[in-house]
């Protein structure tokens, strides 16, 4: 067939067609004579309207645009892990070997090595059934993780032929299926996905485990579960980053997407390098072997950064339907809303709050709905956890991006500028953040570490709560005018905020905290509290007990208990209590 | 066959609108040619069919629907790059002024880059040592870093960036492969004079690039500026293996510059008028800094901007410092006790300080000193917040001692002559020794074995 639809109109990344009908919305299309990538964005019967991918210098009006029939899709196959792709899921080694440095226009690399040969079981036999999403072969992809290969959620049928277990490529046939209506597939390695709509599961379940972190405010105050949704919103320099490095290296699920949308290279350098020497401690292997990065640098084209969020939640729930614990962490969100805003005003739509799309709500809704814990296709259990950086202007939350997140999130790990001046880490406000997810988690927690656990997070949270309100009256007249009960107070909650709440990244031992250490550290602090509490109640002074040295030490636990000797903590809480008896007398 | 096209359809700002143009791309060069002779260059920057719009670097004054002939070039907008560039005045639109001649290229590159690639990148890891203990010890500057002087009209912006380069000893160059590029932007005659007779004090005026589009040339100009800066810079960085240190003043006209355009073509406005793209554009101006593997040069920049009205949270700060590995924060109220540099310590940051200090870098105690003097004088902060309320005299103890902490920080380690070049072990040596001014019991963001070694209180 002839092609003769070509470009009419460009404007930036959007590129008009003239009097085609050829095209379907959301269809993924190639513009130009080098191919670049392109979506369709709107259709009316005399111009179709196309988002280009890719820098649109040089492109010349009457180039040919040729459509591909299917919408923007994504190849999902084994080799995805320890790869690094950009917004469209193209793989920024490949593209490096062929263009050097600097990323050329066009490239056309295949987002998957089709000439690796990989290590195929198949897993079923002539004659069986197969159902969509289940699963017809695994091949180890890399020393950790398992890659599972599930028929395609919209195909079922019988297997008429299978291949015997070896070495296979991409591309190859492994099994045959005859479906329903007697058509034949051939089974591959890989299956394509359209990067919009979600993959189906089976049932939603409840998102009752929680998503160990090590890290102790997120852990302990503030939890998220698995399959849950958060969002990290803070201003420039408050350490979102930081805290997304923290998560990504540290947190108990099975596999990691990193999506850096719209933002350093330096910073994606930084997380290829230290992903690659830091080693997994529950599989002595290096972070790299669970982790898929997704890099749209904030130089590289606006259009690829809107369509890289979704890239990276179509992989994760790739992984999700094989039985993993998925996370993935979006930095930062507010780029994405911002590409949207773009792409938006290049199409001069109206805008709503502060040039925002009118539909920012719901295509944020869209993203986070697609988090969750469910039973999968192939009947096992997996989840998508999304942790979203949100960098409001001006480091004001009631920016539009910030609250619509808040509303479809249900954790909020509100970062404070105050606290990151005073280099206080992770900056996370603990009175502004909250989590919802307590009602959902605390069985588990209950279950797993004891009532007290819970009781002791009740108790920190209060204690810290009381300190915000007594921290007014400091304000205005000094703390010395206080009783002595509520300078206990205000003690005992600076030895959270600096003892337990702020923890160093990079410390050996602080940089992840498991539970028990945590619970420990809280059963510490409460202690001495009490203990204190009661002497300070017979009028004895709160001086006489600060001069014992007892809550310094107490602040610097963290670093003078390894995490490997728990039972250190006795000695503390017998050392309290001796040197406390010395002034009951 | 070249075409010539005669007048134009429509003006409207720097734009100009014309119609039955074929055979033109996306964002290419024109040539404007008016009838008394003069010619100006424009780019293309919509097409809709053969109706092209153009942008016009030098201003439309003095064309008419009739009076111009216009030619397509066929290439983007590119500069023509040679060794001898070294040492030459450009004006906003890297064409020379200095009465030398055009520069002879070796090499032309489209001015606005390609990105590149995060795999090849190189995570900065190098310190330089400006000298400036507040730099060195708290907001360390690392080869190949993004870190911009935030500021305010009126305050010393300009010296502290000409101390920095006379200063700065980047571990790796030498007076062969160090250069200077300097992009002034909206400036005025005056300042940009300075930063002249600034560099041929210091000996490196022959090792700079001067790049001046001052404050009463084209506006649109402006928009190139900085591009053919940093092209310059990488040209200079990764062909031909030089350290490079970008300084780019004052991006608040660069901005400023790109919303005038942005609203003359019509384009939806985002927050303060500025066009919804501004993070997008000034991305693709920071992120041409860093190290790619397997080239020894590097690009390391420092943007100057003063912030509207001394606000951080306007627009251009805001995105600035969203892209940026950092900021250095100068202070009017600094400023106007007669401290030199005026840098705001707490709002001030480097990103890539954590991996490139401490051991094998400068000291092992350095990242344990920075930290304690940043939460040491936000606790300065706050007992002034409380003093200003209750008096000096009614305060704890301890919060004098704070107080009389603060005023030692400021007036001796923040404040430091313009030719002061302190080492490094002497700034971090003076930390400690503000430090030790304190109870120890204070310094909760140390290790006791490196207080053993460092404390002398």
């Amino acid at each position: 067939m002839e092609n003769n639809n070509v470009i009419y109109g460009i404007n930036g990344p959007v590129v008009t067609v003239k009097n085609a009908d050829c095209f379907e919305m959301m269809e993924m299309v190639h513009v130009g004579a080098q191919k670049l990538v392109g979506e369709v964005i709107g259709i009316t019967d005399a111009f179709t309207t196309i988002q280009v991918y890719e820098e649109t210098t040089g492109l010349k009006p009457g180039d040919p645009v040729e459509g591909t029939g299917a919408p923007m899709n994504v190849l999902l196959g084994p080799g995805i892990l320890d790869n690094i792709f950009d917004g469209i899921e193209r793989p920024l080694k490949a593209i490096e070997e062929q263009a050097g440095a600097f990323i050329s226009r066009g490239a056309g690399v295949s987002p998957l090595d089709p000439d690796k040969y990989w290590n195929v079981t198949l897993k079923v036999k002539e004659g069986d059934r197969l159902e969509g999403g289940q699963i017809y072969a695994t091949m180890p992809e890399t020393p950790i993780i398992e890659h599972r290969l599930m028929l395609h959620p919209e195909l079922s049928g019988v297997v008429k032929s299978v291949k015997p277990d070896g070495e296979y490529k991409l591309f190859d046939t492994v099994a045959t299926l005859e479906d329903d209506m007697g058509e034949l597939h051939e089974l591959k390695l890989c299956q394509k996905w359209p990067i919009r709509t979600a993959r189906p599961v089976k049932d939603r379940l409840t998102p009752s485990i929680p998503l160990i972190t090590g890290q102790r405010i997120m852990d302990t105050l503030f939890p998220i579960a698995k399959g849950g949704t958060a969002a990290i919103p803070g201003g420039f320099g408050t350490g979102k980053t930081m805290n997304q490095h923290q998560l990504a290296k540290w947190c108990d699920a099975d596999i990691i997407i990193y999506v850096g949308c719209g933002e350093r290279g330096n910073e994606m350098s930084q997380v290829l390098e230290e992903f690659s020497e830091l080693i997994d401690p529950k599989s002595n292997r290096p972070m790299t072997d669970r982790t898929t990065l997704i890099a749209n640098t904030s130089n590289m084209p606006v259009a690829a950064r809107e369509a890289s969020i979704y890239t990276g939640i179509t992989l994760a729930e790739y992984y999700r339907d094989m039985g993993y614990h998925v996370a993935m962490m979006a930095d930062s969100t507010s780029r994405w809303a911002e590409a949207l805003r773009e792409i938006s005003g290049r199409l001069e739509e109206m805008p709503a709050e502060e040039g925002f799309p009118a539909y920012l709500p719901s295509r944020l809704a869209e993203f986070y709905e697609r988090g969750g814990r469910a039973e999968v296709l192939c009947d096992a259990e997996g989840s998508v956890t999304l942790i979203g950086a949100v960098s409001p202007q001006g480091s004001d939350f009631s920016e539009p991006v910030t609250q619509n997140t808040k509303r479809f999130t249900r954790v909020f790990w509100a970062l404070d500028k105050a606290l990151a001046y005073a280099r206080h880490y992770p900056a996370i406000n603990w009175i502004q953040s909250y989590s919802e997810y307590f009602n959902d988690l605390d069985p588990w927690f209950r279950e797993n570490l004891g009532d007290d656990f819970v009781e002791y997070r009740n108790r920190i949270s209060a204690l810290l709560q009381e300190e915000a309100s007594l921290m007014e009256i400091v304000k205005l007249i000094g703390s010395d005018v206080l009783p002595d009960d509520q300078k206990l107070v205000i003690e005992t909650a600076r030895v959270i905020r600096v003892g337990f709440l702020q923890q160093n990244a990079f410390h050996a031992d602080d940089t992840y905290v498991p539970l028990e250490k945590q619970k420990l550290m809280m059963k510490t602090i409460l202690h001495l509290h009490e203990k204190s509490k009661e002497i300070v109640a017979k009028e004895i002074p709160l001086s006489r007990i600060l001069a014992l040295g007892l809550f310094d030490k107490l602040t610097k636990m963290k670093y003078d208990i390894p995490n490997s000797k728990p039972e250190m903590f006795d000695d503390y809480l017998k050392e309290i209590d001796e040197k406390l008896a010395q002034i009951n007398r | 066959m070249i075409i010539d096209y005669v007048g134009v359809k429509e003006i409207n700002g720097s734009l100009i609108v014309m119609d039955g143009v074929r055979g033109v791309s996306n964002e290419e060069i024109v040539d404007i040619r008016l009838d008394n002779g003069s010619s100006r260059q424009g780019r293309v920057v919509q097409i809709d069919g053969d109706r092209i719009v153009v942008q016009v670097f030098e201003g439309t004054r003095g064309i008419s629907l009739t009076n111009t002939k216009t030619r397509l070039t066929g290439h983007p907008m590119e500069m023509p790059l040679s060794p001898e560039i070294i040492g030459r005045v450009l004006d906003g639109a890297g064409r020379p002024i200095d009465g030398l001649g055009d520069v002879f290229p070796v090499k032309k590159m489209n001015i606005n880059g390609t990105p590149i690639n995060p795999v090849s990148r190189i995570y900065p890891k190098n310190y330089i040592n400006t000298g400036i203990s507040s730099i060195d010890t708290l907001m360390t500057l690392i080869r190949g870093q993004k870190l911009p002087i935030f500021s305010g009209s009126g305050m010393s912006h300009n010296d502290l960036a000409v101390q920095i380069v006379r200063q700065a000893k980047i571990s790796g160059a030498d007076s062969t492969n160090f250069g200077v590029v300097f992009a002034a932007m909206g400036v005025q005659k005056d300042v940009a004079e300075y930063f002249r007779r600034s560099f041929e004090e210091s000996g490196v005026l022959s090792r700079v690039v001067m790049l001046l589009n001052l404050s009463n040339d084209p506006i649109i100009e402006r928009t190139l500026t900085p591009r053919c800066a940093l092209t310059v810079a990488e040209y200079l960085a990764f062909e031909l293996d030089m350290h490079i240190l970008v300084i780019m003043t004052d991006m608040t006209s660069y901005a400023e510059a790109l919303r005038e355009f942005s609203s003359s073509k019509g384009e939806i406005p985002g927050r303060k008028g500025y066009p919804g793209y501004l993070y997008s554009d000034l991305a693709s101006l920071y992120e041409r800094a860093g190290m790619i593997k397997g080239h020894p040069g590097s690009v390391t920049q420092i943007p100057i901007l003063t912030m509207p009205n001394d606000d951080i949270t306007h627009p251009i700060p805001d995105l600035t410092g969203y892209i940026t590995e950092g900021q250095i924060v100068l202070d009017r109220a600094l400023q106007g006790q007669g401290l030199y540099p005026p840098v705001s310590v707490l709002p001030s940051l480097s990103r890539l300080m954590k991996d490139g200090i401490g051991e094998g870098y400068t000291r092992a105690d350095h990242q344990a000193l920075a930290n304690q003097l940043f939460a040491s004088y936000a606790k300065v902060i706050d007992a002034r917040a409380l003093a200003s309320v209750i008096g000096e005299e009614e305060l704890s103890p301890i919060d004098k001692k704070y107080i009389e902490f603060g005023k030692l920080f400021e007036s001796r380690f923040v404040n430091q002559g313009f030719n002061e070049n302190r080492s490094i072990e002497q700034s971090l040596d003076l930390g400690w020794e503000l430090l030790s001014s304190l109870p120890r019991a204070e310094l909760d963001r140390v290790d006791d074995a490196i207080l053993d070694v460092f404390y002398k209180g």
